[in-house]
């Protein structure tokens, strides 16, 4: 069928669609829902973890032949330091930028490792915004219960309390280095509403909030002069054979080189995991999202904590072809979007969490009422027509110029038709345990931002990433900035290697692939 | 997710992925066959270009993956972002290499008179010589000429808001025939900007008070020491 013929149903039953009001499911029904269509629930992608701190718990087997992979390291490597830190931080998206900035801004010789640009991440695609509960009628306590309703009441308790409580000072911090969020009339921070959310909480920078948000950090991380190490790509971490992290290995990404840094204390905010291409998934993720801070510090023996769980974001890009698996922002749906199937109905409230949205998409598709591509994709439509319908003529362009943009580039207007969206995968809800600090039980090794754990339990809050990266990134880089004042630097050794290399050889685990994984295998080989 | 076989009900005809088409593209200076419609980042993997500098986000908010390109027959070299522009025959295209240019360095807080000050930190900022090059070297249509402009008379808010859509590929830097770089005026501009001409968001200020002076720790005492049955009808009931 031409495709404007599908996209004709939409257009037709749009009027009627305005009248509906769909009531979200009752706890019960999500319930089911999700354990029937989620892809969290696919036991055949799951297989236990054969040794290591998590030995025997389940994950997806992407992630389990990455912890349990081999390092690029070698036994003998001369451990000598090519440079020193008190507080190194590895990563250079929204969390690595809060910890080092903060980290320096107390006194710490601090040096920045990132092995692409410094500011390369996930956190400059955030479009949605981020959550904090300044509204007068909101409460931190309110953003506490609605995440802890979205995580499936799983979250950490003691870390959410502490992120909902900071969110007020961390926007400060932020609108006092300069961010521009969206004010309202009277010039206080506008909030808008976000699926899951109780109360209108996001801040935003139009659809570019992680962009502004990034541009903004990057340039003071330069402004500070903090010393950078970029293309630079952590592969291995250091011991003091005790126990305690003492510093990481770095591979130069131009000359392969090992670099050695030691340091006093070791912030990992590497980001997500979305290359590893879980279940098959298309990613709204970058380049880099491979998930290797998780590989060092469990072969540092760092646990892990709700690793089973990840987040499918509801409204990937299915079509065109060149967009699969980008992000469609969440905000048409929060701003009233409807989501239709192949008849022209919706389905499903669309401010529900997005792990019920996702998994609401895929009963339609997997019942037939989705809409196919010739590539053999399969989606529903998001009707961004409808925005210009209830707001005006222009709301489209002046709330969401990115998505315009994302379309427009490829021919298609999405003022006038409606976009076709899947699940794509997202985020990794869990991740390496940390306390209220970012401190791992692994002396002396912080983790903060998406590689951290625990804290949106099995399913995140749309505007909570923004919010946990500048929070923790910035606990951890105050925390190992103090801790360093105290401390000397320990020896640099391979103790956990050689021993986690021992661990996969009494349980025969071998043709082991390297981990981390640093960039995902793109490159077409000749056949 | 990609099936082998399907049935033929609720498809979009699509005729790029029914018969799919190789182009001819030259990439850096050789040819190369690729399937028509991908990105250009995708026909540089399909080509077996291996790329470490020059890809970021893949979805248009980063800027690493600048490039210069041309299409058949058509003089104009143009500029996009390699992760989100599709090839077409006869198409010429090259990454763009990180551009050597200058950053100032300032503490914004501590400035006195940002707009004055900017004359300092970029000297070559007024020196405009309008050739219009950088507008046209924007993948984001943003009109930097005219931001350019705004900055060096002050109008730091008009720059913010039109360098919103910025990824900071750093396109405007190299055609500059004043050797300014546009996308780090307006990084200054905007951030002094929200430093210095911003209303202050009192409504914020005052959250951060109530939660200073413990006006919710009557309600943490409460719900910190909740079930989880408790907690889920706590939860669910919050209007």
């Amino acid at each position: 069928m031409d495709l404007r013929a599908f996209q004709d149903i939409v257009h037709k039953t749009r009027d009627l669609r305005r009248t509906q009001t769909l009531p979200k499911f009752s706890p019960a029904d999500r319930d089911t829902l999700i354990r029937k269509y989620h892809p969290d629930y696919r036991e055949r992608a799951y297989r236990p973890i054969q040794f290591g701190p998590n030995a025997g718990d389940r994950t997806v087997r992407e992630l389990a032949c990455l912890l349990e992979g081999e390092s690029p390291v070698p036994a003998d490597l001369p451990l000598t330091p090519d440079q020193t830190a008190d507080v190194l931080v590895v990563g250079g998206g929204g969390a690595g930028c809060a910890a080092a900035l903060h980290a320096h801004g107390k006194g710490a010789k601090v040096i920045l490792a990132t092995k692409l640009r410094l500011a390369d991440s996930n956190s400059v695609m955030a479009q949605g915004g981020m959550q904090v509960a300044i509204a007068p009628d909101d409460s931190p306590v309110q953003h506490f219960l609605d995440t802890l309703k979205g995580g499936h009441l799983k979250n950490d308790h003691q870390l959410l309390k502490v992120m909902v409580e900071e969110g007020p000072t961390i926007a400060k911090w932020l609108v006092d280095l300069g961010v521009l969020f969206d004010r309202d009339a009277d010039g206080n921070l506008q909030v808008k509403k976000g699926g899951g959310s109780s109360k209108p909480r996001l801040l935003t920078c139009s659809d570019y909030t992680g962009l502004e948000i990034m541009r903004v950090l990057k340039d003071e991380v330069l402004n500070q002069k903090i010393p950078l190490l970029e293309f630079s790509a952590a592969v291995e971490l250091l011991s003091d054979g005790q126990g305690a992290c003492t510093g990481a290995v770095f591979q130069d990404l131009d000359n392969k080189r090992f670099v050695l840094v030691a340091a006093k204390a070791v912030i990992l905010a590497t980001g997500g995991i979305g290359r590893l291409h879980i279940q098959g998934f298309p990613t709204s993720n970058h380049y880099g999202a491979t998930g290797d801070g998780l590989a060092l510090a469990y072969r540092m023996g760092a646990p892990l904590v709700q690793i089973d769980t990840f987040q499918y974001h509801p409204s990937g890009a299915v079509y065109p072809e060149q967009l699969v698996g980008q992000l469609v922002t969440e905000g048409i749906r929060s701003e009233g979007g409807h989501l239709v199937n192949v008849k022209g109905e919706r389905f499903v409230n669309e401010l529900d969490t997005r792990d019920v949205v996702s998994s609401s998409i895929i009963l339609e598709c997997e019942e037939g009422r989705g809409v196919r591509t010739a590539s053999g994709r399969e989606g529903v439509w998001l009707d961004t027509p409808l925005i210009e319908v209830e707001q005006g003529e222009g709301a489209l362009e002046k709330h969401f110029p990115a998505m315009v943009r994302q379309y427009e580039r490829y021919g298609v207007n999405i003022r006038k038709d409606p976009v076709l969206i899947y699940p794509t995968l997202h985020y990794q809800n869990g991740g390496v345990k940390i306390d209220v600090n970012g401190e791992t039980p692994v002396k002396n090794l912080f983790v903060a931002g998406e590689t951290s754990g625990g804290l949106h339990g099995r399913n995140r809050l749309m505007g909570n990433s923004l919010l946990d990266l500048m929070v923790f990134g910035k606990r951890a880089g105050l925390t190992a900035a103090d801790r360093a004042k105290s401390m000397q630097q320990g020896t640099l050794t391979l103790a956990h290697l050689d021993q986690f290399r021992a661990e996969a050889r009494k349980h025969g685990v071998s043709n082991q692939i390297t981990s981390p994984m640093i960039l995902p295998a793109y490159t077409r080989t000749p056949t | 997710m990609a099936k082998a076989e399907f049935d033929t009900e609720n498809v979009i005809d699509q005729e790029e992925v029914l018969r799919p088409k190789m182009v001819t593209v030259e990439i850096a200076g050789k040819t190369h066959q690729v399937p028509d419609g991908i990105t250009l980042m995708k026909a540089l993997w399909y080509t077996g270009h291996e790329v470490i500098r020059g890809a970021g986000c893949l979805g248009g908010f980063c800027g690493a993956c600048a490039a210069y390109y041309r299409t058949k027959h058509d003089p104009k070299v143009k500029t996009c972002l390699a992760c989100s522009t599709a090839v077409e025959d006869g198409m010429s295209f090259s990454l763009v290499p990180p551009f050597p240019a200058r950053k100032a360095t300032y503490n914004l807080s501590e400035l006195k008179d940002p707009k004055q000050d900017l004359f300092e930190l970029y000297p070559e900022a007024p020196l405009c010589r309008n050739c219009n090059a950088c507008t046209e070297a924007c993948p984001q249509n943003i009109d930097v000429r005219e931001g350019v402009w705004r900055a060096v008379f002050g109008d730091f808010k008009a720059v913010s808001e039109m360098f919103m859509d910025c990824v900071m590929c750093g396109l405007c830097v190299p055609v500059c025939i004043a050797d300014i770089a546009p996308n780090l005026v307006a990084v200054y501009a905007s951030r002094a900007q929200g430093v210095h001409y911003t209303e202050k968001p009192k409504g914020l200020f005052k959250r951060i008070e109530e939660i200073q002076d413990g006006q919710y720790q009557e309600d943490w005492d409460r719900i910190l020491r909740m079930s989880d049955e408790e907690l889920q009808t706590a939860s669910a009931n919050i209007k």
